[in-house]
């Protein structure tokens, strides 16, 4: 996998990229590996809930009212962070929000910006901005340096460098870290991540983070996180730029008791992350003294226009559904050929990207439902699995396919032509009906596409008479 | 002004794809609604006190905290004993922590404004917390008098908290409830020692934030 981004514009299609990813043995064990580890421990923790399902229909509700009301949400949540001293931005899409973060980073007068794990940033190709306007981003979240490092690109929503595995990841770090001598034991490279970036912390003046939630109660903004490298971005930079999509708000900060609950044990398996900051607009004497809030549209009012694909943007971005899904956890995330993989992003990139961009994604799936059944926020992904194949059938007009349905259509529709198409079948059938020693007809060779029938079985011949011709004739 | 422009053009088309008719009364409508959500879970306590402190204790381990359950006045020994222990002398304080929590023999400073440079200077930060979630073994702290702001409790590599029993609750619903009051202070969660996962899902305490993680629970 190159530097190149994930774009769904750009991508091989699922069942192309997904073949190249069934042969590479290593990613798969490696994706094999961390979805079977973090599955494990995600039923342990959510097994000792008692009120979990309650939890998740709480969830669900949260979600489902602050989509129905979010205009009404996002001006509270604009009014609340302004009136104490954030900045709010609004932007239409991925090119107007990468605008403003760049002039925002310049007039910050700094050249470089320390980046906490977002899938927002990914999701508009921030870093490739920055780059272009002269600004060098440091990723440093440990997976995400891993990914920045080895000029990768993410693979899970949670765990982005899920499908390397420590020795792939020990060189990376010797190579672009000029490390001659490293050890391959985690806790190693973990120490060599602290050593490269602990002086970016302490020296570099601007800091860029997606959130996990606005709270339109309090203008306040929810980072989680594990390794205090998103406390270093939100608390010791001069100026905090934090990127969301519209879709990010909560009504109240007492939802935050719902969605504390659901997202750490969903995501990581832990009955709470090792850190959440909350913090509200600028605080003199506590964390950056400007602080600029980014509200990005980028489709998701679609994705809102589309009653049965609005449950989409209840997701609160836990990565469940991917360690759940068996297409997934063969083929990893890149195949997905978007920053979204897996269950999630087989429903959120198509319809983010416009359909023709993603249109084999909603067959990414085998319907088994294990997605819904781990959703924390109870999204019906095969629902909208469904839903979203409709559309593209509907969008692909007529084809060899659509055109052999209508004809069956139209033939099963009226007694007397299905009866002329089976005496037509019959007549058509003969000359490659072979009898077997008991007088049976078979058919063992199909022309064109259908020969991928007969392929592997033989396929009975029509039988002379039918039970309809058979009845009317006692 | 363009800014105007695309904020008209969200909330216009957000009007649009769920087919508002949003009049005065809207403000007292979605509240109604807010308060019509379910909310069939577990919000009060299922454990006695006493029990819950267990709990907090044994989530704090299963997190690699060390947990030290002390009377108010044996506090400012079990820092001492602690501190020396962990090989630290010089500490950074919050303003407003109890003088009696404060052992004599070490360097304690108090954090006045302290530069990034200044603060990572120290061996490690001693602070007290709001509230404890016992459920998910969480101290939370927030920039009040003896907790104080969020860089001095980040830099150092080691965090000291001293919890009071009073402030232990068992659920997270609790513990929000009793933060709602000052929901806007700058506010941290935190739950162990600094920890990632994301090299083969191994565990590994320790990445930015301070690698170890102590907690004096005061009965």
């Amino acid at each position: 996998m190159s530097g190149v981004a994930l774009d769904p514009r750009t991508a091989p299609t699922f069942p192309m990229a997904a073949r190249a990813a069934m042969a590479d043995t290593q990613l798969r064990k490696n994706v094999r590996h961390a979805t079977d580890v973090i599955q494990a421990k995600r039923a342990r923790v959510v097994g000792e809930m008692p009120d979990w399902q309650a939890l998740r229909e709480a969830g669900k509700q949260i979600r489902q009212h602050t989509m129905k009301h979010l205009d009404y949400y996002l001006e509270e949540f604009e009014r609340n962070c302004t009136k104490a001293g954030g900045v709010v931005h609004w932007a239409r899409d991925g090119a107007e929000a990468r605008r403003i973060i760049v002039e925002l980073v310049k007039a910050s007068g700094s050249d470089e910006v320390i980046k906490i794990k977002s899938m927002t940033t990914e999701e508009i190709q921030l870093n490739t901005a920055l780059e272009a306007a002269g600004i060098h981003p440091y990723e440093t979240d440990l997976a995400e340096l891993i990914i920045q490092l080895g000029e990768d690109q993410p693979s899970h929503i949670v765990v982005p460098a899920l499908h390397k595995n420590r020795q792939q990841i020990r060189e990376i770090f010797m190579r672009a870290m000029n490390l001659p001598e490293l050890g391959e034991r985690p806790q190693d490279l973990a120490d060599a991540a602290r050593m490269f970036l602990r002086e970016k912390f302490l020296r570099v003046k601007t800091g860029v983070s997606g959130a996990n939630f606005l709270i339109a109660e309090t203008g306040g903004v929810c980072v989680v996180e594990s390794e205090g490298n998103g406390r270093m971005c939100l608390t010791l930079p001069e100026t905090l730029i934090t990127v969301a999509g519209i879709d990010k708000v909560l009504p109240r900060f007492a939802d935050l008791e719902v969605m504390l609950q659901l997202l750490p044990r969903s995501a990581t398996g832990e009955r709470m992350n090792p850190y959440n900051s909350i913090w509200t607009g600028v605080d003199q004497l506590d964390g950056p003294k400007a602080f600029h809030v980014v509200l990005m549209d980028n489709a998701r009012t679609e994705v809102l226009a589309d009653e049965e694909g609005r449950q989409t943007l209840n997701c609160i971005r836990c990565g469940a559904c991917q360690n759940a899904c068996p297409v997934y956890r063969q083929t990893g995330g890149h195949a997905y050929g978007s920053v979204y993989a897996g269950p999630i992003g087989a429903i959120l990139t198509p319809q983010l990207q416009q359909m023709q961009h993603a249109q084999t994604l909603p067959y990414a799936s085998s319907l088994c439902g294990a997605c819904y059944e781990v959703c924390p926020v109870k999204i019906n992904i095969p629902e909208v699995l469904i839903h979203l194949r409709n559309k593209v059938v509907d969008d692909a007009g007529m084809t060899v396919e659509s055109l052999a349905m209508k004809t069956m259509g139209m033939i099963f529709r009226s007694e007397r032509r299905f009866r002329a198409a089976q005496r037509l079948g019959r007549m058509a059938e003969t000359p490659l009906v072979r009898k077997d020693g008991r007088g049976e007809g078979w058919i063992s060779w199909l022309p064109g596409l259908l020969g991928g029938w007969t392929q592997v079985r033989d396929l009975q011949a029509m039988p002379a008479e039918t039970f309809r011709e058979w009845f009317e004739k006692r | 002004m363009a800014v105007d422009a695309a904020k008209a053009e969200i909330l216009g088309r957000v009007r649009k794809a769920v087919g508002a008719s949003k009049a005065g009364s809207a403000a007292e409508m979605v509240r109604a609604e807010w308060e019509g959500l379910a909310r069939g879970y577990q919000r009060a306590a299922r454990l006695e006190e006493g029990t819950v402190i267990d709990l907090l204790e044994e989530r704090l381990k299963d997190y690699d905290a060390r947990v030290f359950r002390v009377n108010e006045s044996e506090v400012a020994a079990t820092v001492a004993a602690r501190l020396v222990a962990r090989g630290k002398r010089r500490i950074v304080i919050p303003a407003g922590l109890p003088g009696s929590w404060v052992p004599s023999g070490f360097a304690f400073v108090v954090d006045a404004g302290m530069t990034v440079a200044e603060l990572d200077g120290f061996d490690g930060v001693m602070t007290g917390a709001t509230v404890a979630i016992a459920e998910t073994g969480t101290v939370v702290l927030q920039n009040v008098a003896g907790q104080g702001r969020r860089a001095a409790t980040l830099v150092p590599d080691y965090h000291l908290c001293v919890v009071r029993v009073k402030d232990v609750v068992e659920t997270v619903p609790q513990a929000m409830d009793r933060l709602s009051a000052r929901a806007e202070i700058a506010t941290t969660f935190v739950s162990g020692p600094s920890a990632t996962a994301d090299i083969e899902m191994t565990r590994i305490k320790g990445v930015h934030g301070p690698r170890s993680l102590d907690v004096i629970l005061v009965v």
